[in-house]
């Protein structure tokens, strides 16, 4: 394994966790929620009177972040690697697991480990090298 | 007041993701890239944000109600069934293919780009297909069982 310093971002990387540690934090005091955004989109699938609003505005705070960034700095480049078929095979697995595993990496990763919940944390961990493997074998061993 | 708190936690949630470089799926996948050059930032972000919420959950699973008077919703599963994993597997498989999981998708599709809409709507259609699927398997098994005779018509 080699790191790549150049283009390792330490400084931006934890200050950009801490704001989104702090979005957590808030969200739990004020609203007494998870911010699972798998959760809270698929809460919208089916849904139920009175529980919409908020996720309808939590949703929507994440689709003007990059509005709002573009206020202070230039959004930064979005390179995508991966190809139509690719994209949309991606997309429902994405999907599909984070339903049947009842959370991403928000959900699991961030406010599971943070509560140290055994199951986010397995669930982090089963994800985490569930990633690295995939990329493992589409980069190293399958290009 | 609950709908503009959760407007200004997504929000701010977003330009984490952004100022942390998660809306890049190539620095995603460098990430999880073991075997190539190694871009270990993604840790950071995960850390950062772990070192501050960690002492808001500590707080709120002691208050019964959120500062708002919302009551406190946190997860209360212990069971580490089959499908966690399951589950889990599948959607790491996803996040590596592309370099998108569900926050920074959704945040890129507020960027404009459009290959993050065609993400984004594969992704709805998963979760569509896993709640169709669970209807199913719940309904299944009661299907399957004869109904009790009801006596004469």
């Amino acid at each position: 394994m080699t790191i790549d310093w150049q283009h390792f971002t330490p400084w931006t990387s934890l200050a950009g966790g801490a704001l989104l540690g702090l979005a957590t934090a808030l969200f739990v005091l004020l609203n007494g929620r998870i911010a699972g955004i798998s959760g809270i989109i698929g809460g919208l699938l089916h849904p139920r009177r009175g529980d919409v609003d908020w996720r309808v505005a939590f949703v929507a705070g994440l689709l003007l972040a990059p509005l709002a960034y573009g206020l202070f700095a230039t959004f930064p480049v979005a390179s995508i690697n991966a190809d139509t078929p690719l994209l949309v095979g991606a997309g429902l697995l994405v999907g599909f697991g984070t339903r049947l595993g009842a959370g991403c990496t928000s959900g699991h990763g961030v406010c599971g480990i943070s509560r140290l919940a055994p199951r986010s944390i397995v669930a982090t961990l089963t994800f985490m090298a569930s990633g690295f493997l995939t990329v493992y074998l589409t980069r190293h061993v399958f290009a | 007041m609950l709908t503009i708190s959760a407007l200004f936690c997504g929000l701010l949630f977003g330009l984490g993701l952004i100022l942390g470089g998660m809306t890049n799926p190539a620095k995603v996948q460098a990430f999880l890239d073991l075997g190539g050059a190694w871009d270990p930032s993604l840790a950071l972000v995960m850390g950062g944000a772990i070192c501050v919420a960690s002492g808001a959950f500590a707080v709120a699973k002691n208050r019964p109600r959120s500062l708002l008077g919302a009551p406190m919703l946190l997860p209360t599963a212990r069971d580490l069934e089959p499908r966690l994993i399951l589950g889990s597997v599948l959607f790491g498989m996803g996040w590596g293919l592309a370099g998108f999981c569900p926050g920074p998708a959704i945040v890129t599709l507020g960027s404009g780009a459009p290959a993050a809409g065609l993400f984004v709507c594969a992704m709805l259609v998963g979760m569509l297909a896993f709640e169709g699927l669970e209807k199913f398997l719940k309904r299944a098994p009661t299907s399957q069982v004869p109904r009790p005779h009801s006596g004469a018509r």
